[in-house]
């Protein structure tokens, strides 16, 4: 395949960057998309120019490292990471336009690099459950009905990238921050600091600049992990009853 | 020079429980007087960062990546084992010492393998108290299913994202300490030296990696839960950004290097599919409990499968060769992971691999299908069959998955006694940065339980062992000791970003790989591994001298950190070269030619090399020296591994 990549280039935070296009040739549809880059790269540290800079580290679709819009949607066409796209989703002499994540809350360090760092900030917020090591009970008294545990997976199993935030036209991080409340406030062991969390985080979640959720599902249509808009919902209701009870604000 | 390995004396069942009497205490308030550094927050790191700062310490965590969470331990799919005895099946702590003894091919130490085992059900529960979603049964207790290589269903597990799930329980943990304070979080930062004073570590040296600031840091221990090195053969399981840099570059300091050569090389990987290559991933070795392991039973059919002539599906049951089940009928297709691999490569070799390149062979459902219905097994393995897909293009519920051994593990690491110190004091390794528990070979599910293990229940006792007796004076980080190591480390930044050669990082790091994979790969000969010396020595020459890497220090460059890295490696390359041509026995992962049976199966030399082979830094360009720790054995009776 031979193709024409429109790629953001931006020196560093402050400057203000611009498209810039490339071709690549003799693409092989068995390559992933960050192989691709890789292919390009090479090119351009053999011209002397300086290669494209993005994110990537497992690239098994689990560390959610990687990025990238492509051709304006998070992770690209299909619903997984970028670095677990294949080339076979895209045609022969096709453009393929490549952008950092778009957010307040996510400034662009450079290239398609950008800081996810309110991310952490919002987990560190209350996004656990306050046990110390040791001193816990055996694993087998905390009996959990295996329908509420697998709920619970599916809500754990994000991956923290940002498509959400990066798919919504608000770049609300709902998705994300209601993914945790949602699975302490399913599991046993989330009860205790269940209100105090939901509080917290959502807190947190504003203060980094996120914008607000209007229920245009676009985060959970382009989540790699097809994370359920219902954790949304759940954390709404988490909120408001935490708020009407509340003793910590 | 003679290693200590610190072993506490008294029968094996007690010495854990004695060494945590005898070690010395830090009395609660003066924890807050000590300074921790961690680097790297996977497993390891993580749990040893929380667990440390919830005791009271103060501690700087770093990794490269932009978070702690994404720490390569976040892919490990399979489990975790811990023996609890929760399926009645006749597990025991005992039972999982001595499997994991004998499984390591009888080169680890009882005592630090006997200690695993032990806090091995603490993890659990730490994991469940912290909200880690387990698989359940019906019940609402916990689940287990039997992995890679054990006759006891001892492993736990969350769907194929084990890893993932603990992970992000250590790395909650740590958030929490980062809230209070207690920790504090320096991400894509990357170690660029260790800095000792009076012979003790008392910080390290890194570089910012968005602003390239070269920086100090003083603490009165360091930790590194740096991971493996697997990505020294270039293709690997690991993430693209592991590597040996903060391990190797103690070692340069004077930490020993042990073992260097154990590699374990994955049995159920995705094949190789051209050139472009950048990494491989790994197919859980659970399917291996459903998955039947075969290839044609003659090279014709095996011909006209690479020729794209038949399918897999086509061929009768009498011509297929399930040459796993035929050679071990006990243990079949879950046989440790070395052994399965080594057969693999038997049958591709004999011209009978399934894909374009010869080099892959079947894992094949459709048994298990018909038995229990395409739901279940979508139920158990539904995320590695949709990824699986996702790569080949291929429909694993149709047609047989292809897999195919790829580097995924490192035994070797560096050498610590059995406080998880390296003999440089203070300077301490943790996880898969060590060597210590699993010998020549790892068992499947037994990597997390080992970081885990390391950093929630061993270094919470033995570091207060040691900054209880080394006092709490401060050291600036501007000591004449850390400005020379800055130095250093600027010096070689300029000498990297000057040399503006002809060649890519990634060219230099493509042919190590290769050399490596040729030569000190699944099996070793004298004859490679000398030839393999030659050529590495000749790479590193040619790297420091032809080497392009662009831009500057001061920002965000990523071919820079790749360089770092691959100089390292390099070295690192070396070393295991040299560490499996001197052991002349085959040992696990370690597979010599030389040293087989009439069978095929390794053959140990225990009169000759039941020891720990630690390698000692002499200088630029010298032959390291070689310092061994025996191995002794007081309760598991070494004989040749059988699985037969």
């Amino acid at each position: 395949m031979n193709l024409t990549l429109k790629i953001w280039r931006q020196k560093n935070q402050s400057d203000k960057g611009g498209f810039k296009e490339y071709k690549v040739s003799d693409i092989s549809k068995d390559m992933s998309f960050l192989e691709m880059l890789d292919v390009l790269n090479e090119q351009l540290s053999d011209k002397g120019e300086d290669p494209v800079h993005f994110d990537h580290d497992c690239r098994e679709g689990i560390c959610g490292m990687c990025s990238l819009h492509i051709n304006g949607k998070p992770h690209g066409p299909l619903q997984t990471t970028t670095c677990q796209l294949h080339m076979r989703s895209f045609n022969d002499g096709e453009t393929i336009t490549i952008e950092p994540w778009r957010a307040t809350a996510f400034p662009v360090m450079k290239d398609l690099v950008v800081d996810r760092s309110s991310f952490d900030r919002i987990i560190q917020a209350g996004g656990y459950v306050s046990v110390n090591t040791g001193g816990v009970p055996d694993a087998n008294e905390i009996p959990i009905p295996k329908r509420i545990a697998d709920e619970a997976f599916d809500a754990a199993t994000c991956i923290g990238c940002g498509a959400c935030v990066a798919a919504c036209k608000n770049a609300s991080a709902m998705l994300f921050t209601s993914a945790k409340i949602s699975q302490l406030a399913m599991l046993p062991q989330g009860q205790v600091e269940r209100k105090e969390r939901a509080e917290k985080m959502i807190a947190q979640m504003d203060a980094e600049g996120f914008g607000a959720c209007t229920n245009t599902g676009a985060c959970s249509a382009e989540c790699p992990k097809g994370i359920s808009l219902t954790n949304i919902a759940r954390m709404n209701r988490e909120y408001f009853s935490a708020v009407v009870s509340s003793e910590n604000v | 020079m003679i290693l200590d390995s610190k072993i506490p004396d008294g029968p094996l069942a007690e010495k854990w429980t004695k060494h945590k009497f005898n070690v010395k205490l830090v009395n609660p308030a003066n924890k807050r007087k000590y300074e921790v550094i961690v680097v790297g927050t996977g497993l390891a790191g993580a749990s040893a960062a929380a667990s440390l700062a919830e005791l009271g310490y103060n501690v700087k965590a770093f990794c490269f990546q932009d978070s702690p969470r994404r720490a390569h331990s976040i892919a490990a799919q399979g489990g975790i084992n811990a023996a609890k005895n929760y399926q009645n099946d006749g597990d025991s702590v005992y039972r999982l010492f001595y499997d994991t003894i004998k499984g390591g091919d009888y080169r680890a130490r009882e005592a630090n393998v006997y200690r695993l085992a032990e806090v091995s059900v603490n993890i659990i529960d730490q994991c469940v108290a912290q909200g880690v979603p387990f698989a359940r049964e019906y019940g609402g207790l916990l689940a287990n299913r039997s992995f890679g290589g054990a006759q006891v269903s001892r492993t736990f597990y969350a769907r194929g994202q084990t890893g993932q799930q603990l992970l992000l329980g250590a790395y909650s943990a740590l958030s929490r300490q980062v809230a209070n304070g207690k920790v504090k979080l320096y991400p894509r930062t990357e170690l660029m030296d260790v800095v000792t004073v009076d012979g003790k570590a008392r910080g390290i040296i890194t570089r910012n990696l968005i602003t390239g600031a070269v920086e100090s840091h003083s603490a009165h221990a360091v930790l590194l839960c740096t991971g493996g090195y697997g990505n020294v053969f270039f293709l690997s399981t690991n993430a693209m950004g592991s590597n040996v840099t903060a391990a190797w570059r103690a070692h340069k300091k004077g930490a020993l290097m042990a073992n260097p050569c154990y590699t374990q090389i994955h049995p159920t990987c995705i094949p190789v599919s051209g050139d472009h290559q950048s990494k491989l991933t790994l197919m859980s070795e659970s399917l291996r409990n459903d998955g039947r392991v075969w290839v044609p039973a003659t090279v014709e059919i095996a011909e006209k499968l690479r020729k794209g002539q038949i399918s897999p599906n086509d061929i009768k049951e009498e011509d297929r060769d399930y040459y796993l089940e035929r050679k071990y009928p006990s243990f079949g297709n879950l046989v440790p992971r070395d052994v399965a691999s080594r057969n693999a490569k038997y049958v591709c070799d004999e011209g009978r691999g399934v894909n374009e390149t010869g080099e892959a062979v079947f894992l094949d459902f459709r048994d298990a299908i018909r038995r229990d219905g395409e739901d279940t097994i979508r139920a158990k393995y539904g995320n590695l069959f949709d990824m699986y897909q996702q790569i080949t293009g291929d429909n694993p519920y149709q047609l047989p998955m292809m897999i195919y051994p790829a580097v995924h593990y490192t035994m070797g690491g560096l050498w610590v006694d059995y406080n998880l110190m390296t003999n440089i004091p203070g300077l301490y390794a943790l996880g898969e940065a060590n060597f210590s528990d699993h010998g020549a070979n790892r068992l499947g599910a037994s990597a997390l339980m080992q970081g885990l293990a390391d950093g929630y229940f061993v270094i919470p006792y033995t570091i207060g062992d040691y900054l209880a007796q080394s006092g709490y004076d401060k050291i600036e980080s501007d000591h004449p000791e850390f400005k020379k190591s800055e130095k250093e480390v600027k010096d070689r930044i300029a000498k990297l970003l000057s040399i503006k050669g002809e060649k890519t990082v990634d060219h230099f790091h493509k042919r190590l790989g290769k050399i490596m994979w040729d030569y000190c790969g699944m099996a070793r000969t004298a004859e490679g591994l000398t030839k393999a010396k030659a050529m590495i020595k000749e790479l590193k020459k040619e790297f420091w001298t032809n080497v392009k890497v662009l831009g500057d220090n001061e920002e965000l460059n990523q071919s820079l950190e790749k360089a770092h890295r691959v100089a390292d490696f390099i070295e690192l390359g070396e070393l295991m070269v040299d560490d499996a041509l001197h052991r002349n026995e085959s040992c696990g992962g370690h597979f010599r030619e030389e040293y087989q049976t009439p069978e095929g199966e390794a053959l140990r030399d225990d009169e000759n090399f039941a020891y720990v082979a630690a390698w000692k830094y002499s200088g630029e360009g010298q032959e390291e020296e070689l310092v061994k720790e025996p191995l002794i054995f007081e309760n598991v009776k070494l004989t040749q591994r059988s699985y037969k």
